[in-house]
């Protein structure tokens, strides 16, 4: 095995260089989104020959006119077939800079379900707007999404510039009324705006020629140098146990290793930690990877916690640090987006999965949903389905250690699954 | 300040270990398959890691299509006893031999798709609930779509429009009798991502990735080994060419590359300026657009 150890950059030169970035795009039917992640990795030379001679014999048999870039992103056959994409695919490309992972999600059927999935592991959200429509309730919508799912970096692309003869007036007008509106949107905090076209690459890689009005960075700029390293919590430590490890053997007969990955704060051996639920106290005496001791652990690194004392600890319990410990409690509120087919019955069971842990919860109450594409909530609708928002109250049949979803994203958010049908019906963020 | 940052392939290292930590403690009875290939290799050498100092909590499986590379059981033979993990073997001729399948006919013959009954007749003998995957989301169009625990009916079957939503990193692995998941730790990486960690990681690797000389022929624009396994046809040519292999499958399907690159250095080199994707050498995913997708639904890894 490697002697280097996965801790802090400096201890490993090159590997450390580039960092990855994890972004969603999100845009209604036609605002060319798939037309836009085509020519992203097209212009940044990530598309690859073969890809290319396929999309150019699929888009000749289909009669379009010119390459076909979002052929590139539509993988199913009835995606093919149907010209639209229905579920969530990932992408990836580099540059020298960053890696990145793009989480493409479609902008019809399911698009809230979709949407919420691919935003929810984003550090940055594309919102494309088409240039002709101007900011429509799908754009609303789709603020409304990254901002409930606290996503730091919002990009609003002006897309299809073409068509309004490149006029900065136009470009203008949108962003004062997306401004307008995500004033009453508490959490986005960094946004920009861009003007582009994906059909022809004005300001996607290269910078346009039709446009001298606009002095700020193409897209792809503005994605490799956007700073991203105050996107996980280190402030408070959480380390929910996956797994024990206990090897039994000569070498290591006394060996319990607590697996997991952090979810928030740094440990580091000597610390004082408590375990949740027992509440027991303890110290750190080591933390171990396979590439040795780490003289520190972080989000979101996976190792194991060995502790000073012998105490029991299984899968689902937390570590933690006393000075700054995570709520606890067994009455939950937060905000729901539903996925289901079967409507959410206020009164039901479900079980609820939280970080490792899963416990049963029971609906008490939904107190409002909001109107997506308004933002206003309705308060007397108790009807609650499929691709709906709204803010619920749930009793767990055992307590939960958690903070608010937006101190942690990880001890902060759950999904609850339908115990008949095993589906995942929901996902919920506490508040 | 101190800066709190992984490095994308620590990331993904990361996260590839926390999912198999989640297979192990989600399910009754995972199974890791074992190919010998390049990323079911990083993907047993993360399962080693992620639960050292103690063995592996499941057995790896290799569904052995009989037409290996001489070269790929021997080393999978090695790393096995080198991990300390627990190997088992189903045989594709022996689901011939019992009626299950019957060998495909003709000059393109491939026991590629008969490898699906294999697999599900061992995952339902042995009730394997779980089977971890080296699949790659950006290997192929289908693959994109996966989750990193994808459902499986009863017959096994994957079903591209009803997939469960997958957020954060909360993994729903619950299911009724009979049904089963793949899960694929890797989902996230690129090839490129593959190669650099097995540098990183100095992972040794079967000799086919290296460049060698073999007798190749021509076929469809991918080379192809001549072996025991493929007939040479009468307009073919058999030709000595330096090769290597950017995927080790079964070898009547899996293409050679023209290379030099005879260590990971220049390999990386040869990655990173390709302009042909790694599975654009492999015949089985050429028989038609949606080739994969068409076998994943069946059940295929």
């Amino acid at each position: 095995m490697s002697d280097n150890q996965p801790s802090t950059q400096t201890e490993n030169g090159e590997l450390s260089a580039v960092d990855l970035l994890r972004f969603t795009t999100a845009g209604s039917v036609d605002d060319g989104k798939s037309t836009l992640i085509g020519r992203l990795l097209y212009d940044s030379k990530n598309i690859f020959e073969d890809q290319l001679e396929a999309i150019e014999t699929s888009s000749r048999s289909r009669g379009d006119e010119n390459v076909n870039l979002a052929l590139l992103t539509d993988g199913l056959k009835a995606e093919r077939e149907q010209g639209i994409t229905i579920d969530v695919a990932y992408r990836y490309f580099a540059t020298p800079k960053r890696k990145f992972i793009i989480a493409d999600t479609p902008g019809h059927i399911q698009y809230t379900r979709n949407m919420v999935t691919g935003a929810s592991t984003a550090n940055l959200a594309i919102i494309l707007v088409d240039a002709r429509k101007g900011v429509i309730e799908q754009t609303c919508r789709h603020s409304f999404i990254a901002d409930l799912l606290r996503i730091q970096h919002v990009v609003v692309a002006v897309n299809k510039m073409d068509l309004v003869d490149y006029s900065e007036e136009v470009y203008e007008g949108i962003v004062a009324r997306f401004k307008e509106f995500s004033s009453r949107l508490n959490n986005l905090v960094d946004v920009s705006f861009l003007p582009i076209s994906a059909l022809h690459g004005d300001n996607v890689v290269e910078k346009s020629a039709n446009m001298d009005w606009y002095s700020g960075p193409t897209l792809l700029y503005h994605l490799e140098s956007v700073y991203i390293g105050a996107d996980h919590n280190h402030v408070q430590a959480r380390f929910p146990v996956q797994w024990v490890i206990r090897p039994h053997s000569d070498e290591y007969h006394d060996f319990r290793g607590y697996a997991g990955r952090v979810a928030g704060g740094v440990f580091k051996p000597g610390d004082e930690v408590q375990v949740q639920p027992s509440g027991f106290a303890s110290r750190i005496k080591s933390i171990h990877t396979a590439d040795g001791e780490l003289s520190e652990a972080f989000a979101p690194q996976s190792c194991s916690i060995l502790l000073e004392d012998e105490i029991d600890i299984s899968r689902g319990d937390m570590i933690v640090k006393p000075n700054n410990p995570p709520e606890q409690g067994q009455d939950i509120g937060a905000m729901v987006c539903w996925f289901g087919d079967r409507q959410m019955r206020v009164g039901g069971k479900y079980a609820l999965r939280h970080t490792t842990k899963e416990v049963k919860a029971i609906v008490r109450e939904l107190s409002y949903k909001i109107n997506i594409n308004t933002l206003h909530k309705i308060e007397d609708d108790q009807e609650f389905g499929l691709n709906e928002i709204g803010c619920v109250q749930l009793r767990t049949s055992a307590p939960l250690y958690y903070d608010s979803y937006k101190d942690n994203r990880i001890t902060g958010s759950f999904v609850l699954i339908d115990e008949q049908t095993n589906e995942t019906v929901a996902a919920g963020m506490i508040i | 300040m101190h800066s709190y940052r992984l490095s994308h392939i620590q990331q993904l290292e990361s996260e590839a270990i926390f999912v198999l930590r989640e297979t192990a403690a989600q399910f009754e009875k995972p199974v890791l398959l074992f190919s010998g290939g390049k990323d079911s290799i990083v993907m047993a050498h993360l399962a080693f890691k992620a639960f050292h100092p103690s063995r592996l909590p499941f057995p790896l499986l290799h569904v052995d299509t009989g037409h290996n590379f001489p070269e790929t059981i021997e080393y999978r033979d090695r790393f096995v006893e080198k991990i300390g993990a627990r190997l088992e073997v189903a045989l594709v001729q022996d689901s011939i031999d019992n009626g299950r399948v019957t060998e495909e006919k003709g000059a393109d013959a491939s026991r590629n798709a008969l490898q699906t009954v294999t697999l599900l007749d061992a995952l339902e003998a042995a009730n394997y609930d779980a089977a971890l995957g080296g699949g790659r989301r950006d290997e192929e169009k289908a693959r994109a779509k996966e989750r990193f625990f994808s459902h499986r009916d009863a017959f096994g079957q994957w079903n591209p429009k009803n997939q469960r939503p997958e957020l954060w990193n909360v993994f729903n692995g619950r299911k009724q009798h009979g049904e089963h998941f793949r899960v694929f730790p890797l989902s996230n990486w690129t090839e490129m991502d593959v190669w650099e960690y097995i540098r990183h990681e100095g992972i040794d690797l079967p000799g086919l990735y290296f460049a060698h000389e073999r007798e190749v022929v021509e076929r469809a624009g991918s080379l192809l080994a001549v072996t025991d396994f493929i007939s040479v046809r009468d307009n073919e040519k058999v030709e000595k060419k330096q090769v290597r292999f950017r995927t080790i499958g079964d070898a009547t399907c899996t293409g050679a590359v023209e290379s030099a690159a005879a260590d990971l250095d220049h390999i990386i080199a040869e990655v990173a300026a390709a302009r042909q994707t790694e599975r654009g050498t492999r015949a089985d995913d050429k028989r038609s657009e949606t080739a994969m997708e068409d076998r994943k639904k069946e059940g295929y890894f």
